[in-house]
């Protein structure tokens, strides 16, 4: 019977890409897929005839473009183009333009507030030195900070380095930034409620966790630190939809020699001797490998795929402890035409970046206390976002396909999801968008509701946690997913861990992957084929 | 408030239908969310106006902030490292503001204007920080940098242009004086300050006026008495630097902009200590400009000069030939009437000293072929260009 190198469980894109550099470094490997198709929650499908939906994740920043490179993945298809701005429209009629041109954003941000066009300024070169100083971890392990090893002393000291390269007042201020909520730090800058509640969106996006929440504030940093061709904090969309980042992987797996198969379920990882030996398939049949990498979120792994005989009763606990709290839901939207948007000049650019329509902090708050609740905000936050307005792939000509990201979506409704409770969900989105476009709803020609629970069903991930566990500083760095087991090495020889439970976490960033391809290479000897950081100095 | 309209990226000044009339390259700069122009003609003719005849800049986009109430001045003693109790009314001072690490914001002007407060006038957009620093004071900080618009008109025939427009009283302001006065029935505030080292004044009117304004000046052309010439950036690049003025910004970064720890400057790293005094009351950043006076100085920026006919864009400095790195360019120039290359550098000090030698590295191309050569390079201590028209009250006539 064959054997082989390694085996990945579960074809997201950071199992793709921990896949793709083994097999760069010569191994034989082979990625194992629950689905008839891969991508994980990187994926687009036909969902309703001539539109492509990425009906999980949905626009791309953080992916590591030194994976990119390395794998030459602009050859295997992919290629990002960024979106420009946003808007958060106000109740009252007006809103706020996220102009991507700054000459025109500053007049906007003075319109509301003179002072907060001014704060900008500082906000940004703020935020961007935490950006430079979080980017620099993305693509090395974390040290232990409790070991004694020779290497972990070197990363820690290192990380010491660069938290010692900012001045003394920085340093009271990154470990503020740490433990502060959104709400607060913004606070620290701006004073007009759109601007406030614009700027905050992006730190509870996929957390359990709300606007005065501790900890929001990194949430925000977490959303910054990607770049575009070197614009930090820019967004794009993957030309095909989100699919073709797994489908670039993919194929530069394949054309280094690596197999994929679909429809394949794991149903135990075999473990003999402590000692990782291969995966049992639902089918009932075993295959085996030197390596197991699990890309499943850390509950899964350990409490769903191995058998608690096989693990130490802390890593049980551990798992069973985690914070991998759903608190998404998204509706994916073909629509007849461009919806209109009364309150935008016709022809304004605006719509071709993420749109709000929360314009107070409050508003975003309250949406927070429904989901405490285990209801779905009655008036929820949502990130709309037009891909096909720059796309043609997505949707015939002249139709659009429209992405509804929904904060705050509960994983089990009061009493339990029902067919008519997840339709009452869609329609309250659906009321909060067309409170700003009239015609949004006669333009509706297929709707795809998901709660939590769809995103678990179909992708796998706990709870429908978009981040495969909470980014709090508890699971961030050493500490993610575990204290002691953030080094992508699991309980058991040969057992890797390769998905956003691991560090630096969530978001389509293929660093987990990555992380952990360079530390099963280095464990069986093999040249290291994982990037190093590009550095910025 | 009114929603703007998205196809216009860039403001206007109310200078602008003028501006675009006279502009032959159509060549334009985004200036603090104004559409500026570059050039209108050629780098040359305008350079040599504002040297020899009469230039006009349009300054509207420079930010402008009103400081009234009975705290003014504490609030701008507090903010401010120079000594400005002693500003009189109808007077200009130049100053620089530190946050408290003693970095540099920015540079600017205050301007007295009697019982209308002060006028501050900054290179960067000040107002968050204006009302940080103004808890606890009872004063009032307004942007007015929409609200005033303002015409630079610089050379030696800028007076007798001014008189010919038809304003009066001019005769007898010094240097960094101000005078109200009237145009065709509408106020003018004239003062006399510039960025170009040069004879000069400043002119500052509702906007409303703005074109009137223009037209005066620009009369005097029409009517043959002298050439009056609109300048753009490029133009008033090579002059600022003739004249050693800093730009915040292009020469150093901004405390509130950097990023990189090492990336702010002091004031005495700026050469700017003499508008540093500690004598009087506490200013912000004062702690740290304390403690870093009584240390050798690291690195200066300092006007450089350099032999040969190549400007040293871009260029490292060393401290010989092929010797050891030591500091960089950050804008050059060739001067066409010093006939020299001119720099604004950045050169580190040892022991609190400047280097004994400096040579710069000059990369240049000739049809498309590079060249590299090392020149030797001189630190002044004055502004390279400095005439005696400058000061000289009552101006030349001409």
């Amino acid at each position: 019977m064959k054997s082989y190198d390694a085996i990945v469980i579960g074809a997201g894109h950071n199992g793709l890409a921990n896949a793709a550099f083994l097999a760069k470094a010569g191994l034989d490997v082979l990625v194992v897929e629950k689905n008839d198709y891969i991508g994980g929650a990187t994926v687009s499908r036909e969902l309703h005839e001539g539109w492509q939906y990425s009906n999980c994740s949905y626009v791309c920043s953080l992916f590591r473009p030194e994976i990119y490179q390395a794998l030459d993945l602009g050859r295997h298809g992919l290629e990002v183009v960024p979106l420009q701005g946003g808007v958060t429209f106000k109740q009252n009629g007006d809103y706020y333009g996220n102009y991507h041109q700054p000459a025109i954003r500053r007049r906007e941000i003075a319109r509301h507030s003179k002072r907060d066009a001014d704060a900008a300024i500082r906000f940004d070169a703020d935020l961007m030195k935490w950006c430079r100083l979080i980017r620099g971890f993305l693509l090395r392990t974390p040290p232990d900070p409790a070991s004694f090893k020779i290497r972990d002393a070197m990363e820690f000291a290192s990380l010491l380095k660069s938290f010692y390269s900012l001045s003394e007042s920085q340093i009271y201020e990154f470990i503020r930034f740490f433990t502060m909520s959104i709400a607060e730090y913004l606070e620290e800058y701006f004073e007009s409620d759109v601007i406030l509640a614009h700027f905050s969106g992006g730190s509870i996006i996929g957390t359990g966790l709300g606007v005065y929440s501790p900890g929001t504030a990194y949430v925000l940093l977490h959303h910054a630190m990607g770049d575009i061709d070197g614009n930090v904090g820019s967004w794009g969309f993957a030309r095909g939809g989100m699919g073709s980042i797994a489908k670039a992987i993919a194929s530069a797996l394949q054309s280094y020699g690596g197999n994929i198969r679909t429809g394949a379920e794991v149903q135990e990882i075999k473990v003999r001797g402590r000692k990782a030996r291969g995966v049992v398939l639902k089918s009932g049949e075993e295959i085996s490998a030197r390596v197991v990498v699990s890309n499943l979120d850390a509950k899964r792994t350990f409490l769903g795929i191995m058998n608690p005989k096989d693990l130490p009763e802390y890593v049980i606990r551990r798992a069973e402890n985690f914070k991998i709290r759903g608190s998404s839901g998204k509706l994916n939207i073909a629509l007849d035409g461009m919806p209109d948007f009364p309150a935008l000049e016709k022809g304004s650019p605006l719509t071709l970046g993420h749109m709000h329509f929360t314009d107070t902090l409050e508003r975003l708050e309250r949406a927070y206390d429904d989901w405490k609740d285990d209801r779905w905000s009655a008036d929820p936050y949502v990130d709309l976002v037009i891909p096909s307005q720059y796309d043609p792939t997505l949707a015939p000509a002249g139709k659009h396909m429209v992405s509804v990201f929904v904060q705050y979506c509960p994983v089990e409704a009061e009493g339990g999801w029902t067919e008519e409770k997840r339709e009452a969900f869609g329609a309250t989105v659906i009321d909060q968008i067309a409170n700003y476009s009239p015609n949004f709803k006669d333009l509706i020609l297929h709707v795809e509701i998901r709660t939590p629970s769809e995103i678990e069903a179909e992708t796998g991930l706990t709870g429908g946690n978009i981040f495969q566990g909470e980014l709090t500083l508890d699971q961030l760095m050493f500490n993610r997913p575990f204290p002691g087991y953030a080094q992508y090495r699991g309980p058991v020889k040969n057992m890797y861990m390769c998905g956003s439970s691991t560090h630096p976490g969530g978001g389509v960033m293929g660093a987990p992957g990555t992380n952990a391809a360079r530390e099963i290479l280095r464990d069986l000897g093999k040249v290291n084929t994982t990037p190093e950081d590009f550095g910025d100095d | 408030m009114e929603k703007h309209d998205f196809r216009e990226v860039l403001q206007r000044s109310p200078f602008f239908p003028r501006a675009d009339a006279l502009s032959q390259v159509k060549v334009w700069s985004p200036w603090n969310g104004y559409q500026t122009a570059r050039i209108y003609d050629t780098l040359a003719s305008e350079y040599f106006a504002i040297r020899s005849s009469c230039s006009v800049f349009d300054m509207t986009p420079m930010g402008k902030y009103r400081i009234t109430g009975p705290d003014a001045i504490r609030f701008l003693t507090r903010l401010v490292t120079r000594d400005i109790s002693k500003l009189k009314p109808g007077r200009v001072t130049y100053v620089v503001w530190c946050n408290d690490e003693g970095q540099v914001l920015d540079d600017g002007t205050i301007f007295h204007l009697g019982d209308d407060g002060y006028r501050l006038c900054a290179q960067h957009n000040q107002l968050d920080w204006l009302l940080i620093s103004a808890l606890g004071m009872d004063v009032t900080i307004e942007e007015e940098t929409h609200e005033v618009a303002a015409l630079s008109v610089q050379g030696p025939t800028s007076y007798s242009v001014l008189e010919a427009a038809g304003i009066d009283g001019l005769q007898e302001l010094k240097p960094f004086d101000i005078v109200n006065t009237f145009l065709d029935g509408f106020d003018v505030m004239v003062s006399r300050t510039g960025f170009t080292g040069d004879l000069g004044y400043e002119l500052w009117v509702d906007p409303n006026d703005a074109l009137a304004l223009w037209d005066a000046i620009f009369g005097v052309k029409a009517r043959g008495l002298y050439d009056v010439r609109p300048i753009g950036l490029e133009a008033l690049e090579m002059v600022r630097i003739e004249a050693g003025f800093i730009v915040p910004g292009d020469d150093f970064n901004t405390a509130e902009t950097a990023v990189r720890a090492d990336r702010s400057r002091s004031p005495f790293e700026l050469g700017l200590g003499w508008v540093v005094n500690f004598d009087k009351p506490y200013f912000t950043g004062k702690r740290a400009l304390l403690e870093e006076h009584a240390r050798p100085i690291k690195r200066r920026l300092v006007k450089l000069s350099t032999e040969g006919n190549k400007p040293p864009h871009d260029s490292f400095l060393y401290d010989g030939k092929n010797g050891q790195r030591i500091g960089t360019i950050k804008t050059a120039i060739w001067s066409p009437i010093l006939k020299s290359n001119l720099a604004m550098a950045e050169v580190e000090y040892i022991k609190g000293k400047r280097p004994a030698e400096i040579w710069a590295q000059i990369y240049y191309q000739k049809e498309l072929e590079w060249k590299v050569v090392w020149e030797r390079c001189e630190i002044s201590g004055k502004p390279f260009w400095n005439p005696p028209r400058r000061n000289a009250t009552p101006p030349e006539p001409f």
